[in-house]
């Protein structure tokens, strides 16, 4: 779904820097607010930032607390249903499912908001670096990158989050980051290479304009669309990723705290007793995932030159 | 002294594993101050190539270029990087041939006036604005102030057209390089452009290359023309000479193929035969043989060189004779 395939996303990081210059203009605005995906890509990223944004207001129960009526029925092996005021019922533990799933959907948005910005950020730099100086500058980051790219990116996510001396969120953060900074790297190049050798560079060049204001004035912003996209998709594949490593137990491993990855894991043990445990979490990670994809694909298409009409 | 000499100026470009390809070849030319001089010729012969390399704007790898450009005693070939951009936009201006794309659709018109003021003139904020608001005002747009704000979508083709005139004429350039600064625009917009444009440097008495594929848009404005062909200047004329009595075959072709007001009615265009892909380098002899209806065998053999002919320059084995060309001028 969202996690491109290693050798095709090279190409189709390519092909998203060739949309370079054009900017998220009103008329591919338009376009998106005609398309169904792109509406029912938006309604569920809104929803998901409502519900993270207001999750402590809207939590029927205290999603922390260890309710002792959960626990009355003292039978080994059994973890009560849903029942009046617990709608999913109860956790291994006794607590609030269902308040539990919402709360986690913030430690969701902001493993992936944070881990998306630093990967942007650090391969903003690098990309931008490249396609402002080109050369030897270009040539150097641009194979590192392409390291990077080679290796597929969960793998290489585990291996930065194995390698932390102690996992806690942090680890997944920045595990999750450091494979999308290739990405943006590559991207941003490829779209400010295009916007070097455009006629209204050429023209402010004509007229004497810095380099330095070429690059953060008519380069730069001209460069931000496929960018702008990609963040999008990214938050999707960061999703996931940051919930796999929770899964694998590369997370952080306080039992408190609410994350769709790691309640997916715990919920392997009951499987068999209540596999709600399991599909709650499951349903929520894949429907935020497919949001953020559907929306990211069809920004890219409404800002593809071809389709412009 | 002229203020722009061009001499000899060649451009050769290298790509690895391929031919390298001249497509300047020995060029010389002058413009004095306030003087208006064409660059003519067909797609593909040059012109383009010319004027980025006077004025230092092609890619920095692959071409090899020389001779001179000397602009008021300094040969800007000879300048560094840096040098030439404090040059550009103040010393020369340059104006496209694309003008939508000329122009950085993320930005504000007004920025994109105010900047070329800041860097060369050091004005900023309010005092910019007004400058930037009475430079578009100059160049025949309407309700300046309010355009200040506006994007280049927003404005219609002429009007993108003499936004650039604006910001190349900003700080007052001695000398302006129109590349085909009609080409992309509607008939009836073109004339508008280039009334604009000769009116302006008639006012401010900058000097400025009119570089064009149409003999009818040299006619209007400038003061002499040079005629290129293959990236070598073929014919070199004053206007009125140049069209009355055009002496090399290629300039008549040009200007048979143009549509003639007073023509006769009935009488068909003469296209040149052939295009300039068909060339032959000059180094075996003339490059417009193969094209040429007055070919003679000493033209396959022997590359003609530039040569006085009366007050204009001529490179050609077998010129028009003056007696037709002045029939066929008074036609
Ligand atoms: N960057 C370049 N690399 C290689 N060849 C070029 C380059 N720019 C122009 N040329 C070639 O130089 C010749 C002259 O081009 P140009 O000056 O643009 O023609 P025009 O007279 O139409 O403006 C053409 O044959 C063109 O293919
Ligand atoms: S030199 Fe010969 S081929 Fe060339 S233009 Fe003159 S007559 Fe024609
Ligand atoms: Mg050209």
């Amino acid at each position: 779904m969202t996690t491109i395939m290693p050798k095709r996303r090279k190409d189709k990081v390519d092909e998203l820097a060739k949309a370079a210059g054009t900017s998220l203009t009103a008329q591919a605005f338009k376009r998106m607010r005609r398309s169904p995906v792109a509406i029912t890509g938006a309604v569920i990223v809104a929803l998901f930032l409502l519900m993270a944004i207001f999750a402590p207001l809207l939590t029927p129960k205290d999603p922390y607390f260890r309710y002792p009526e959960l626990f009355t029925i003292k039978t080994p092996n059994f973890i009560p249903g849903s029942m009046p005021g617990f709608l999913f019922g109860s956790d291994e533990f006794g607590r609030d499912f269902f308040s539990r799933v919402l709360v986690a959907s913030q430690q969701t948005l902001l493993v992936g908001v944070l881990a998306t910005l630093i990967g942007l950020s650090i391969g903003m730099v690098i990309g931008g670096l490249a396609g402002a100086f080109g050369g030897w500058v270009d040539t150097v980051l641009m194979r590192l990158v392409d390291v990077m790219l080679s290796v597929p990116s969960l793998l290489l996510a585990i291996s930065i989050a194995a390698l932390a001396a102690q996992p806690s969120q942090w680890t997944v953060i920045i595990a999750v980051s450091i494979v999308t900074v290739p990405i943006f790297a590559r991207l941003l190049r490829g779209a400010m290479l295009a916007q070097r050798s455009s006629d209204h560079v050429l023209a402010a060049t004509a007229v004497g304009i810095r380099r330095r204001t070429i690059v953060l004035r008519h380069m730069l912003p001209n460069s931000m669309g496929p960018v702008l996209v990609q963040a999008t998709l990214t938050l999707a594949t960061a999703i996931l990723e940051a919930a796999a490593l929770s899964f694998l137990g590369l997370g952080d491993p306080d039992t408190d705290r609410a994350e769709w990855g790691l309640m997916l894991a715990n919920a392997q043990r009951y499987l068999e007793v209540r596999p709600e445990l399991a599909f709650y979490p499951a349903i929520a990670i894949i429907i935020v995932a497919l949001g953020f994809t559907l929306l990211g694909e069809s920004m890219r298409e409404a800002l593809d030159p071809k389709n412009r009409r | 002294m002229a203020l722009l000499e061009v001499r000899d100026l060649s451009v050769v470009f290298q790509r690895k594993g391929e031919k390298p390809f001249t497509a300047v070849d020995g060029v010389s030319f002058d413009v004095d101050p306030g003087q208006t001089v064409g660059l003519v010729g067909e797609s593909g012969c040059g012109k383009s190539v010319t004027s980025l390399a006077i004025m230092g704007l092609l890619p920095r790898r692959g071409n090899r270029v020389g001779g001179t450009a000397t602009f008021e005693g300094t040969n800007l070939l000879s300048l560094s990087d840096n040098q030439m951009r404090e040059r550009r936009g103040r010393d020369l201006g340059m104006v496209f041939q694309d003008p939508l794309s000329s122009l950085n659709p993320v930005i504000s018109i007004g920025l994109q006036v105010t900047e070329v003021l800041q860097r060369h003139r050091g004005m900023k904020g309010d005092a910019a604005k007004r400058k930037a608001a009475e430079l578009l005002d100059k160049v025949g747009i309407p309700d300046p102030t309010r355009r200040l704000s506006e994007y280049p979508h927003q404005l219609s083709g002429g009007m993108r057209q003499r936004a650039l005139i604006a910001i190349a004429l900003a700080c007052a350039p001695r000398l302006l390089i129109a590349d085909e600064p009609t080409t992309a625009l509607d008939v009836t917009i073109q004339a508008q452009i280039l009334s604009l444009l000769k009116e302006l440097v008639t006012d401010t008495g900058t000097a400025l290359v009119m570089i064009t594929h149409d003999l009818g848009v040299v006619a209007g404005l400038c003061d002499e023309v040079n005629v290129l062909y293959g990236g070598k200047i073929v014919e070199r004329a004053e206007r009125h000479a140049l069209f009355n009595h055009a002496r090399h075959p290629y300039t008549h072709g040009l200007l048979g193929s143009i549509p003639r007001l007073d023509a006769p009615k009935g009488e068909k265009l003469v296209p040149i035969k052939g295009s300039v892909s068909d060339n032959i380098p000059w180094d075996n002899g003339c490059a417009f043989a193969p094209r040429c209806p007055n070919a003679i065998d000493d033209c396959r053999q022997t590359m003609p060189v530039l040569e006085t002919d009366g007050p204009g320059q001529l490179r050609c084995h077998n010129p028009v004779e003056l007696a037709d060309a002045v029939r066929e001028g008074a036609r």
